[in-house]
């Protein structure tokens, strides 16, 4: 990570909310070219408040409400983003950023591409994504697998505040599109996919120690959360946290490694590790059938075929929409990672 | 650069803030009865005049004045305000209801029943409607059945959407109430394909869909109102402007340089433009509409013009981006209020008749309420966990055929 260590000296507890906030802040301090828009953004400072006293702190112009148009708000983010500024713009739920699917994929994915280098769109799309908060099928959905498929958009999955902050400011800096998704499960604190719980908050997590000033986790370099020898869990956003848990309830050696961004990918770090264990389980939030757990078990057994023991294993929502009244059905916590990690080392 | 102000990028304001003193000054309306109104086979062009002003039928005295009183029989008029109360209190009861965790979410039309409740009576059974989260007094009007309303939004055993939808966003395809979704302004094409389709079979049905101010800067608005115009379909497409989206003002829908149904201009469409508390000016406006469509003049784009007395919905607080008080300050009143004082003018209606149905509409949804609890709130009792994997194709495929059977169920 690049720290800018004149920056960094003061440190403090934040959720994800407020570090992300914080990676606003700076950038926005940083570069007056950089600005940020979405639907209640403004004055209300977002419905999750990830854009809270903003508006206030510099300006009308600088953090501002948009019309209801999600087509609208990619549009024009990419037509700034060609004349020369850094818009971070925000869709209220990722469930709603599908009328802008086309500006992403036939306008930001290329637009550098087929000006062979004359334009470019250097735009970071924030939306927070993912279930966990009876939102129904319209505000649970994880859809990086669409962005994934769509060369020319890099896309971001943080799973705690410091690299929140860190993968943000990266993103902004980012001279290409960046889907950059926010598992809004996590926004208070860590979730382990398991909702009788007593919820927890951010405070007392290592990765909830955030530096105040200016620093970068670069976009493509995975995390190891947990080493271990035994099998390799791949996972990001909130499923790191569930994940864990799991590992934690089996007592299994395993390798836990966040992968911070899909698009880049660590393939070093994945093919590293899966040489290393042997086994390979793959979990997403999503529903599993053309899942991004498709391409990375792909993946691991083009690059690690003669490594492995077993079966590229692969934990996903089920094939459904989000059903409102069945969440906790549908999503795959750690009743169906716990068996799947067995089976992996059963074969 | 050139010798001239150098260009500022504007970005709306709303006129007040929390904090500020409320003024609706700005708003512009005319008497009740001022506006005209025109043949329903007039042709399009000759009524550019409508969409600026506000067709308005009760005056302050709460009498039905002008060319567009609908002469309505006073048990229909009953029949209205008996829809919008059981709206309101029902909202309240809802509202609480979710407060105590017995619900994931709820939306209030507090403010806005007049337009569901003229219009399902307006229009007919065949009809269909393409309803947003605010119109339950359209299946108030039309008597769905309460508990089936409670069990949805409580989520549990008897949903009749088996849970798979949020509360309120409901589906009742008997009571011409299309399924609704969180995305907004998807279904104003449908209403257009719906009314198409009716036009093909040579039937009589019309379709009547709905967005919000906020929506139509939405793409699907404008594709919705460019096919109503080229096939002239049998339909009325209603823009609600309740003056806010969340907290973003209508201001960011583009109202500080046009009305709402003067964008039905630009597509060759007449544009009315009513006032959305006047139960009556809603039954007239929809009536012509509903006229004008079924005689093969095509679509009519209505803007009710209204005001959310309440918050988004029950994941919102209002006071932190409006004035507290800027709902008490609505110069178009509150629509119950208003027909309430129309029927004590009319002398078909006294404040302790009034009283007698707010007891009985309460005690009423005190059962069902109850009933619903019987059954169970959210997370205290759910439909059998077999319906998540059915109606995602007619018949399941073998993926979710696997996952039941990996669930053991």
């Amino acid at each position: 990570m690049a720290l800018d260590t004149a920056n960094t000296i003061s440190v403090r507890t934040m959720n994800m909310i407020q570090a992300l906030n914080s990676a606003l802040d700076v950038s926005l301090a940083h570069d007056p070219d950089t600005l940020i828009f979405g639907e209640d953004v403004g004055y209300f400072g977002g419905v999750f408040r990830v854009t809270d006293k903003l508006q206030e702190k510099y300006g009308l112009t600088r953090c501002f409400d948009t019309p209801i148009s999600e087509g609208g708000i990619i549009a024009t983010a990419i037509g700034m983003g060609a004349y020369g500024l850094r818009p971070v713009v925000e869709i209220q739920f990722a469930d709603y950023i599908l009328p802008a699917y086309d500006q992403l994929v036939s306008e930001a994915a290329r637009l550098r591409y087929r000006s062979n280098g004359q334009f470019w769109a250097p735009i970071t799309v924030r939306s927070p994504y993912g279930g966990g908060i009876f939102g129904g099928q319209t505000h649970s959905q994880s859809p990086e697998a669409i962005f994934a498929h769509i060369t020319g958009l890099k896309t971001v999955i943080p799973s705690n505040p410091y690299d929140a902050k860190g993968l943000l400011i990266a993103a902004i800096e980012c001279d290409d599109p960046v889907i950059f998704l926010e598992p809004k499960r996590l926004y208070n604190g860590p979730f382990e996919g398991r909702p009788d719980a007593q919820v927890k908050t951010w405070a007392g997590h290592p990765m909830a120690e955030v530096p105040e000033g200016r620093y970068t986790v670069p976009l493509g370099k995975a995390a190891t959360v947990r080493e271990g020898n035994d099998v390799t869990v791949l996972a990001y956003g909130t499923m790191v946290h569930v994940a864990l848990s799991a590992i934690e309830e089996t007592g299994i050696d395993a390798e836990l490694i966040d992968l911070r961004s899909i698009v880049p990918l660590d393939i070093d770090a994945i093919v590293a590790s899966v040489k290393k264990t042997g086994r390979c389980l793959i979990v997403h939030e999503a529903s599993k059938y053309a899942g991004f757990g498709g391409e990375l078990s792909a993946l691991v057994q083009e690059r690690c075929f003669y490594h492995l023991k077993s079966a590229v294993r692969r934990v996903g929502g089920w094939d459904t929409p989000y059903p409102h009244a069945f969440e906790w059905d549908y999503f795959p916590g750690p009743s169906r990672i716990v068996p799947a990690l067995r089976a992996c080392l059963e074969d | 650069m050139l010798n001239i102000p150098r260009l500022q990028l504007h970005v709306p304001e709303p006129p007040a803030r929390p904090g500020d003193p409320v003024s609706f000054d700005h708003i512009d309306i005319p008497a009740a009865g001022a506006v005209r109104r025109p043949d329903t086979a007039a042709r399009e062009e000759d009524m550019r005049d409508l969409p600026y002003t506000l067709i308005r039928v009760l005056d302050d005295e709460g009498r039905a004045v002008g060319p567009w009183d609908p002469k309505l029989d006073p048990a229909v008029l009953l029949k209205g305000l008996r829809a919008m109360l059981m709206t309101r209190l029902f909202d309240d009861r809802m509202f609480r209801a979710h407060r105590q965790g017995k619900t994931s979410f709820y939306m209030k039309s507090t403010g806005e029943e007049a337009i569901g409740a003229a219009q399902s009576l307006v229009l007919g059974a065949g009809d269909m409607s393409f309803p947003t989260y605010r119109m339950s007094a359209w299946l108030m009007a039309r008597d769905y059945p309460l508990l089936d309303m409670v069990n949805q939004i409580f989520s549990n055993a008897d949903d009749p959407l088996h849970g798979k939808q949020l509360p309120i966003l409901t589906s009742a395809r008997d009571y011409g109430f299309y399924s609704i979704s969180g995305n907004l302004g998807s279904r104003f094409g449908h209403a257009v394909g719906w009314a198409m389709a009716s036009a093909y079979k040579g039937d009589d049905k019309i379709a009547i869909g709905y967005v919000g101010d906020g929506t139509t800067a939405e793409g699907g608005v404008h594709e919705a109102m460019t096919f109503a115009s080229v096939y002239r379909a049998p339909a009325i497409l209603c823009i609600t402007n309740n003056q806010w989206a969340i907290s973003s003002y209508s201001g960011f829908a583009g109202a500080e340089a046009t009305t709402f149904a003067a964008r039905a201009i630009a597509y060759g469409l007449p544009g009315l433009r009513v006032d959305g508390n006047d139960f009556l000016a809603v039954w007239a406006a929809t009536q012509w509409a509903a006229d004008r469509a079924r005689t093969n003049h095509g679509t009519t784009v209505i803007e009710l013009f209204t005001y959310r007395a309440e918050g988004h919905s029950t994941s919102d607080d209002p006071t932190k981006y409006r004035p507290a008080d800027e709902a008490s300050h609505w110069p178009l009143g509150d629509p119950i209020a208003r027909l309430k004082q129309h029927l004590i003018a009319i002398g078909e209606w006294d404040e302790a008749r009034h009283e007698a149905l707010v007891a009985e509409l309460t005690e009423t949804i005190r059962v069902a309420v109850k009933a619903g609890e019987a059954v169970g709130t959210l997370g205290k009792s759910k439909p059998d966990v077999r319906h998540m994997f059915e109606g995602i194709f007619k018949e399941p495929d073998w993926r979710h055929i696997e996952q039941r059977n990996e669930m053991g169920i």
